[in-house]
């Protein structure tokens, strides 16, 4: 078993934990905006695409980078835009009625 | 510099972005913070993707360049889609995660076998996080089919369906085990991503749009895990970190939604809902309902002190949301307490209720989760109903024979007076009779949930005046 594998499903675990702790506190009014969010920050694989595409190993491996590089980079620009819209109607009801 | 130093640079900013995405979840606890949670993120997006640009392992910009540019040219009108459309949207950027994920998988996996290094290993790696990929693509393009009603909302059901489905999931497995036992069978590769593509259609096909809060869930938690595990396959602990979280998000909205179903994984995977309660709802006997006018309806809200509205997926359908805040200021101006119980599955993913009402600019304290709700319903004079059906069905508490029989539902029958905003007397989305709206205290008001409520509101405001 290689050792990249083991120290990253330490950090995996750990992460999951992380994970499972915080989003648990999430309040159930912010679970679409939750789900948007995390969405973005998943479209970091983009970076990963990136790679592929810039690399130009093959042309075949350039292609499929560079469907990646849309496909996740328009979840990040699209995830972060609808959820600071979705985050910016929830108001209280003092700021609501002046 | 030198390379090393340029990649130890690099890494800093990997490292900067993993704490950043976890303060941003830790910001959107509460609405108060939560917009910061957001500037995290992007901070952090920004770090990662302006990092990797700067790799030395990069030798042409052109495709970078130009598919980041289409990336952003999809994505902005994505972002702006209308609130209604969030849960389709929602689906569809399932659907990119893991087509991105997927593709990257298998860009691996040629790269690999052109320079004939792929150990058995990575093999495996690579060969898990394409199936689920690939899967998650074609399911999340499904669901996002079906909420935005380009195909049939109905579980599409078959004799032998379950066993069709498990049948090519094992075939995708086998397939990628073979590739396992010899990574250079090139051959197989390609069978094995269609195979799983195939897999991600007959997964949700049969699910029906009630049970959609809780697959959105599990297909955010597929996308999250494919990502952790691209993770795995390119040693970056980035996307480790990312798609761990986004993993164990997917997953607890998913045990949520399960629970608020009173529904296991499995039943809600290969139970099609909808498919059971055709007999039970034709068997249903005639009973009286009794029913009233928008003056009536207004009449006895205007005379309440406390009044509980619960929406559902009506609502989103009418598009009745502004009607309904425009009710909640005629209401609270006349000194009604007016609050909104929201059951956690109410609508098509999780959340869905609060985004709709929230931009219809109700106050988000107005908005109260199922138990606290209802302790307060004994004390309510009025319950109205706009376009919720099951999560609102007493059958669930009294009736052991009930299809959703142990769901928890809002407790509106105990409220003095119910009142129910309805097309028609037809049973709702999963075909189930409610005994709701045949109690003396219920009143049945039938029409269009938009039009009705604008009815109320014109009545109340008038007769104010």
């Amino acid at each position: 078993m290689p050792a990249d594998f083991l120290s990253n499903l330490y950090v995996f675990i750990l992460a999951g934990f992380v994970g499972f702790e915080l989003i648990k506190r999430v309040s159930p009014l912010l679970h679409t905006p939750l789900m948007s969010l995390t969405n973005a920050l998943d479209a970091i694989v983009v970076v990963a695409a990136i790679i592929i595409a810039g690399r130009q190993e093959t042309p075949l491996a350039t292609v499929l980078g560079a469907i990646a590089v849309a496909a996740s980079f328009s979840n990040m620009v699209g995830g972060f835009v609808i959820t600071d819209r979705m985050l910016r109607m929830f108001k209280t009801g003092k700021q609501h009625k002046p | 510099m030198t390379p090393e130093a340029t990649q130890q640079l690099l890494d800093f900013a990997y490292i900067a972005a993993t704490v950043l995405f976890i303060l941003a979840i830790k910001w959107l606890s509460s609405p108060a913070s939560a917009r910061r949670g957001v500037l995290a993120g992007e901070i952090a997006a920004a770090l990662a993707v302006g990092a990797t640009l700067c790799n030395p392992e990069l030798v042409s910009y052109k495709w970078v360049i130009i598919t980041l540019i289409i990336g952003a040219a999809i994505g902005v009108p994505l972002g702006l889609v209308h609130m209604t459309a969030v849960p389709q949207r929602t689906a569809l950027s399932h659907a990119f995660g893991a087509l991105s994920a997927a593709m990257i998988g298998i860009a691996e996996y040629y790269v690999g076998i052109s320079q004939s290094n792929v150990t058995r290993f990575q093999m495996g790696e690579i060969g898990l996080e394409v199936i689920i990929g690939s899967l998650t693509f074609t399911g999340s393009l499904i669901a996002a089919g079906k909420l935005q009603e380009i195909l049939p909302q109905r579980p599409i059901v078959y004799r032998g369906q379950n066993f069709v489905s498990l049948s090519v999931l094992s075939a995708a497995l086998l397939l990628a085990m073979a590739l396992v036992v010899k990574p250079t069978n090139t051959v197989l590769f390609p069978v094995m991503v269609v195979v799983a593509l195939v897999f991600g259609v007959l997964l949700v096909t049969p699910i029906g749009g009630a049970d959609m809060p809780t697959v959105i869930s599990l297909l955010n938690s597929y996308a999250g895990f494919s990502a952790a595990l691209l993770g795995f396959v390119l040693n970056s602990k980035v996307l480790v970190v990312a798609g761990a979280l986004d993993g164990s998000s997917g997953f607890i909205l998913s045990v949520i939604m399960c629970k608020a179903m009173n529904r296991s994984f499995t039943n809600v995977m290969f139970g099609a809902f909808g498919q059971v309660q055709a007999g039970a709802a034709a068997a249903k006997e005639e009973r009286t309902v009794r029913s009233a006018t928008p003056e009536e309806a207004a009449d006895i809200l205007g005379a309440a002190s406390t009044v509980v509205i619960v929406p559902g997926y009506g609502m989103a359908v009418a598009q009745a949301q502004h009607k309904v805040r425009e009710l909640f200021d005629v209401l609270t101006k006349k000194g009604v307490d007016v609050k909104f119980g929201i059951h956690p599955v109410a609508g098509r993913m999780p959340g869905h209720m609060n985004v709709l009402l929230a931009e219809a600019d109700i106050p988000y304290e107005r908005l109260v989760e199922m138990e606290e709700i209802n302790s307060d319903m004994p004390q309510t004079d009025v319950a109205l109903i706009i376009g919720a059906n099951d999560v609102t069905n007493p059958a669930a508490r009294t009736d052991a024979s009930s299809p959703i029989y142990g769901m928890p539902i809002l407790n509106v029958d105990k409220a003095h007076t119910v009142m129910v905003i309805k097309r028609s007397m037809n049973p709702g989305f999963a075909g189930i009779d409610n005994p709701l709206y045949y109690m003396d205290k219920t009143l049945m008001l039938f029409g269009d949930a938009k039009n009705f409520v604008g009815s109320i509101v014109r009545e109340l405001a008038g007769g104010h005046s």
